[in-house]
């Protein structure tokens, strides 16, 4: 007991004696939140539109005054020379091109229908699509307001509600995965590189000739970490909620038993890598590559899963953070109970198991 | 206390570079005993066997009546071990570190505290300082007490000296003295050949092969033929010249002058033989070997 204790005191002066590190590591959480929070977002805003108006007559006018009146437009410029338009997007001085032509109103006003081009830039098509269809929501606008609603016969009425998030914040999905992220750098990462860089300075070669228990000194590495985890947790939520305005709706208690449960996922991964390696920079290598990567690729925050061609779906489904992200997100912003993630909290602690038990089989109890 | 047996050890994917070549050991009870060899001689793995670190490919290691590989646990209670590259937490303070290995060996500072007293006030003043920022005799100093805290029944030190100043290394070796009255054995290697004198007994080690044991006098009674220290104004040259005269075993450089092995030559011989080769002689003496000439005769035959 008292080696446990000194061991844990230990690792918990080289925390805080590394200042830089301590101060990465809460910087991290504190620059992802305001950064997702507030400047980097997929809604889109101000895109740069090029008004290519033939018409010249009050319709084209008013159409257009009413997308630069929108909030997702910044008319730029207006011509007459499509092929100027096209320069533009070549150029990307513009994400959108209106071609308005010749006789708008003339041909709304006699002909019942008139039709405008729309150019968008497709290398990025997420964005070309969701402008295209901001400008028809416009267009539709636009008409109804002429012409008033087209009187149609047996019209299906569409009420969309968006459930849990109604304003599609972003940052709605965002919180969980940063809390998967940092919980991963932390706990993998770090804890990893700690118990390898005692083998690499030579401290493993003095701590080995001694009766200490090899396993209390790994665990007693955790300990410190699962602290400095359940804190950083705590950080996160108490921005998310301030800072970002993202809703706990759920069991806080729950939130932060599922966090354990990942934590303690996390440092079993991390204590697995440092028994395989003999160097820091191995030991990073791997926990990046091997958990940053799928990380982010697969935890489903950032791409969404079910857009996945059906072989990477189930290889998503290796990956602990994404059903981590998944609990979260449940317990989180649509106020689930134990029932709805309980499965995926075993699945976590089955693969705590699995991973803790490859750190026993390849402990080394001696140098080479 | 200590006994090896016909070791091997080599490292390698296929075990290509021999570390150890059938090295037997013996070191008594309360003895203080030196492995004395160059870098590269395989002190490091020696200890390393005999501390439990590593298992030899063959043979044997025993330390009291423990098997290096069978009973490592319990031998490793009673090993006190200094590795040769510091191995001390260098973010944790002296006092820090200290109590660190007094709690992992189930101890605290006081209760053997008499053990380290004399190494330990030296040490005092600069309990709060981060060990990675000590002085390296003081780094030394600091993992001899670390190595001592539990009261070992037999102390592994791999050049402790290595790497401090001269009168540091003189100060250690009397501690060494003062924890061996204490009956404690003491095994210990150095690069340093002058050092070999403080040893009870001693071991000369070179490419994994154990060239030489026994006392310091005994080793040096082993000396066959005679050594003669040459001073002359030109050693380069007399070098030369005897080393292609007949009768002439070896010729080195030792310091300022030049030691001469021999089996019948005598002193008026070789002034005649540099005065031949035009080389002006200012002193040439009989001289008593040294170990470093005991192990370098050992080195050629």
């Amino acid at each position: 007991m008292n080696q446990l204790k000194a061991f844990i005191l230990k690792e918990i002066f080289h925390i805080l004696r590394d200042r830089k590190t301590l101060l990465v590591l809460f910087g991290i959480p504190v620059a992802q939140i305001i950064l997702f929070g507030f400047a980097l977002s997929n809604e889109v805003k101000n895109t740069r539109l090029l008004v290519c108006d033939q018409a010249h007559d009050s319709y084209s006018a008013l159409l257009t005054s009413r997308l630069d009146a929108s909030r997702y437009f910044d008319v730029t410029g207006y011509t007459e020379n499509p092929e100027k338009g096209l320069a533009d997007l070549r150029a990307g001085t513009a994400h959108m091109v209106v071609v308005i032509p010749q006789d708008f109103a003339g041909k709304l006003d006699h002909g019942n229908e008139a039709n405008i081009q729309l150019l968008t830039d497709g290398t990025n098509p997420n964005l070309a699509a969701t402008i295209q269809l901001y400008v028809q929501a416009i267009v539709n606008d636009f008409r109804n307001d002429m012409y008033g609603k087209p009187d149609l016969p047996y019209e299906i009425g569409v009420s969309p509600r968006m459930l849990y998030n109604p304003q599609l914040k972003g940052s709605y999905t965002f919180v969980p995965g940063v809390m998967a992220m940092v919980l991963m750098i932390i706990c993998t990462l770090m804890t990893s590189v700690s118990i390898v860089r005692e083998k690499e300075l030579g401290n493993m070669e003095m701590l080995l000739v001694s009766p200490m228990n090899p396993m209390t000194a790994i665990f007693s590495k955790a300990v410190p970490y699962l602290m400095l985890s359940l804190l950083l947790v705590t950080v996160i939520l108490i921005l998310s909620v301030t800072v970002l305005e993202v809703p706990i709706r759920g069991n806080i208690l729950l939130l932060y038993l599922v966090s354990f449960v990942f934590i303690i996922t996390s440092l079993s991964f991390g204590l697995a890598i440092s028994t395989v390696t003999n160097s820091q920079q191995v030991a990073m290598l791997i926990s990046l590559m091997g958990l940053m990567l799928p990380t982010l690729m697969f935890g489903g925050f950032m791409f969404p899963i079910e857009n996945m061609p059906l072989p990477l779906q189930v290889v998503s489904n290796i990956v602990p953070a994404k059903w981590f992200y998944y609990s979260i997100n449940d317990i989180m912003i649509k106020g689930l109970g134990l029932s709805a993630v309980y499965q995926r909290v075993l699945l976590l602690i089955g693969y705590s198991a699995v991973f803790l038990a490859i750190s026993f089989r390849n402990f080394k109890i001696r140098l080479a | 206390m200590i006994e090896v047996s016909g070791i091997y050890k080599s490292f390698g994917k296929k075990g290509e570079i021999p570390a150890l070549n059938d090295v037997y050991l013996d070191v008594k009870e309360g003895e203080l005993f030196g492995v004395i060899g160059p870098d590269g001689a395989g002190k490091t793995t020696l200890f390393r066997i005999i501390t439990t670190l590593l298992l030899p490919d063959k043979g044997y290691a025993r330390v009291g009546r423990y098997d290096v590989q069978n009973d490592f646990r319990a031998l490793r209670k009673i090993l006190g071990y200094m590795p040769g590259r510091f191995s001390l937490y260098q973010d944790l303070s002296v006092a820090e570190n200290l109590a660190f290995y007094a709690s992992i060996f189930n101890t605290t500072i006081v209760a053997n505290y008499h053990l380290i007293r004399d190494i330990y006030v030296q040490l005092e003043p600069f309990k709060d300082r981060r060990a990675g920022a000590l002085s390296g005799g003081m780094k030394q100093k600091l993992a001899l007490c670390c190595a001592l805290i539990h009261k070992p029944q037999i102390l592994v030190l791999d050049e402790p000296t290595t790497g401090v100043d001269v009168v540091s290394r003189k100060e250690f070796w009397q501690m060494l003295q003062r924890l061996k009255s204490e009956g404690i054995t003491i095994l210990v290697s150095t690069p340093y050949m002058d050092e070999a004198s403080m040893c009870e007994r001693l071991a000369l080690i070179q490419q994994g092969r154990i060239l030489s044991k026994g006392t310091p006098a005994g080793i040096l009674s082993d000396y066959s033929g005679r050594l003669l220290s040459v001073r002359t104004g030109d050693i380069y040259k007399a070098k030369l010249a005897l080393e292609n005269a007949a009768d002439v075993d070896d010729v080195y450089i030792f310091g300022e002058s030049l030691h001469v092995k021999t089996q019948n030559l005598d002193p008026a011989r070789i002034e005649r033989l540099l005065a031949a080769n035009s080389v002006e002689v200012f002193d040439i003496k009989v001289i008593p070997p040294t170990i470093e000439d005991v192990f370098l005769a050992k080195l050629q035959s």
